[in-house]
């Protein structure tokens, strides 16, 4: 497996400027792609079997496709939203290596004819937000982006929409509606985004994380970066490792990576020496896996096949001292904070498991109560507009299937058998390793 | 709400005449600049950040200042109102002079987001929302903020700080006046 490092290899300097990043041999890509034709440079990223990195996986040089032929303007939007619990990759990307972001939205921008994109990034990233605006104000003076794109009569407008404070706008339609001015209510699907997008016009929709390799890949070639990877994934990916383990951080590993080797070899286990009771592989959505289930590949089809998904890349740890319903009821109470409200199965179904599972973590729960949180979800599943109802569904069925006996437990104990040690024995904060950065 | 923000709530400016003319002057000289970030047949999308300017001016959005958030980017008054509810960063209601956010999501809690989140309750002696007799800190229990490697983590006046301990909370209450 290689040890190729795409995403994370200037973090150790940290020097986000412009003139660093030419020093590394940054923009080079933005000149090679520019003397290529754009749909040379879609076909690379096709062949480079690049796939989001925000959670669904899909092929990113497929989605470029959907644009319809002769439709203008058309718009980007680099989802920087960042807010599925267990994710913080995104915003390392903007403020270690905002220049290599740049790079990829320039060659993306070139490749699909479009002429204004706006970096939606979320309201609490106070300090990445300046970063960027920073790095943009660098290019324009620089004259890589602006009235021309490097020189060429192509002219690119860049800017930074900054959030204030909504999960839900990581949902593609509701960025979109967010960066229109609105509140960040998704829209129906179809029409997809790619053909009805930002102010009615065709639009794209990259994650940070998947637009920061296209200068790798525009450099090496589309197969160097399959080759990276696996079947139909190719590449690295940043993989957030976050609760009971010795080294939380950010590793930057190939996409099929080892979820069992990197929670006990690069992260170094549990903190306590305890066992491994649970993982959630993909950000709090994604279904719960047992400590007996995480020998697996991370790779999305691979997770998927193992009834998960890898999702946002978002791995949180749990040790055998950590109460399942404890770690479930505040999942279950983001979600329903979460909700926008519009449609109803989640609106009114999001806040009803929430009751329930608090119901049973407090003692008041009956063995009916964990039989109806075992059907519920399924009045939820594939009956909203978005994937937030799926999200808020998913990882109460999970939980509750995998570790029914700790449900039941409650009941019968009236209350918690832990007390007030239900998040664990090892609560202290650790050093982490972001991209081999100690912080 | 506490005696501070009723009495506050009901002091709230309702029209942008109301406002300190000072203050507008301020305001109407940061919207061009957010105003050139859009399309000009499109202006209104403008609306976050001008809330967001608005709300650092004039600390918290009063109907009146949601008025003129929406005034100034060619918006009616009712969309200023809908995103001001909408998103959590916004003020409706007044603040302390300082917002401290502390998350307690599943990757904070495991490494003491909820320790220190009770803490803070004890602490400052207030509930979630709530904000001290003094009006200095308003706190609030918050949704992951995309620090879960660097757990637990809290927002002050908007600024993430991270890796956190109890003693480490209170250093920082010190530091704010």
């Amino acid at each position: 497996m290689s040890d190729t490092l795409i995403l994370t290899r200037r973090w150790a300097k940290k020097d986000p400027s412009l003139a660093g990043y030419r020093a590394d041999g940054g923009y080079r890509s933005l000149d090679k792609a520019l003397g290529m034709k754009p749909e040379d440079i879609v076909e690379q990223v096709k062949v480079s079997n690049l796939r989001g990195r925000g959670g669904a996986g899909f092929p990113t040089g497929i989605k470029w496709t959907f644009l319809p032929k002769d439709v203008r303007p058309r718009y980007l939007c680099v989802n920087a939203d960042e807010s599925e619990p267990g994710t913080c990759k995104d915003r390392y990307v903007c403020e270690f290596d905002p220049h290599m972001l740049l790079e990829g939205i320039a060659i993306t921008c070139y490749a699909l004819d479009i002429h204004r994109a706006y970096i939606y990034i979320r309201g609490e990233f106070a300090k990445q937000a300046r970063a960027l605006d920073a790095a943009l104000a660098e290019a324009r003076a620089a004259g890589i982006l602006g009235e021309k794109l490097a020189g060429r009569d192509f002219p690119l407008e860049v800017h930074v929409a900054r959030g204030a404070g909504a999960y839900i706008c990581g949902e593609e339609s509701a960025l979109m509606e967010s960066v229109e001015g609105k509140k960040g209510y998704p829209r129906f699907k179809p029409p997809f985004p790619a053909i009805v997008g930002l102010w009615g016009k065709p639009t794209i929709i990259n994650n940070v994380e998947t637009l920061a390799n296209v200068p790798w890949i525009i450099e090496h070639g589309g197969a160097a970066y399959a080759a990276l990877g696996t079947g139909k994934s190719g590449g690295t990916r940043l993989f957030c490792v976050s609760g009971n383990v010795k080294r939380p951080g950010i590793y930057e590993k190939p996409v099929h990576y080892n979820l069992k080797k990197l929670i006990l070899e690069d992260c170094g286990g549990t903190p306590s020496g305890l066992p491994v009771k649970a993982v959630i592989p993909g950000g709090s959505s994604s279904p719960v896996l047992t400590g007996a289930e995480i020998d697996v590949s991370m790779e999305i089809d691979a997770l998927k096949a193992a009834g998960s998904m890898s999702g946002s890349g978002g791995v949180i740890v749990m040790d055998e001292s950590v109460c399942m319903v404890r770690a479930l009821s505040r999942i279950s109470m983001f979600y329903a904070e979460e909700s926008c409200g519009q449609c109803t199965p989640c609106r009114q179904g999001t806040p009803w498991m929430e009751k329930i599972i608090e119901k049973i973590e407090h003692g008041d729960g009956t063995v009916a109560d964990v039989d109806l949180l075992e059907q519920l979800p399924n009045n939820i599943m594939g009956q909203t507009i978005c994937a937030l109802g799926d999200a808020a569904a998913m990882p109460v069925q999970s939980f509750v299937k995998k570790f029914k006996k700790e449900f039941l437990d409650h009941v019968e104990r009236r209350g918690c058998p832990q007390g007030e040690k239900a998040w664990g024995v090892a609560r202290q904060t650790r050093e982490a390793l972001i991209g081999g950065v100690s912080q | 709400m506490s005696h501070h923000d009723q009495a506050a709530a009901e002091r709230a400016p309702q029209d942008i005449a109301e406002l300190p003319k000072d203050l507008v002057a301020r305001f109407d000289a940061g919207i061009p600049a957010i105003l050139a970030r859009y399309p000009s047949d499109h202006q209104e999308a403008a609306m976050l950040p001008a809330l967001r300017l608005a709300q650092e001016i004039f600390g918290w959005l009063p109907p009146a200042a949601q008025k003129l958030a929406a005034d100034r980017i060619g918006a009616p008054a009712i969309r200023a109102d809908e995103v001001a509810t909408f998103y959590v960063m916004y003020h409706t209601r007044p603040v302390g002079r300082h917002v401290v956010e502390v998350c307690t999501n599943v990757s904070c809690s495991l490494t003491g987001g909820f320790d220190i989140y009770e803490h803070l309750k004890k602490r400052l002696g207030v509930e979630n929302g709530g904000t001290t007799a003094d009006g200095r800190i308003t706190l609030r229990q918050v949704e992951c903020l995309g620090s879960c490697a660097t757990a637990p983590a809290m927002l002050v006046d908007e600024e993430m700080h991270e890796r956190l301990t109890v003693e480490a909370v209170d250093r920082i209450l010190g530091g704010l006046k």
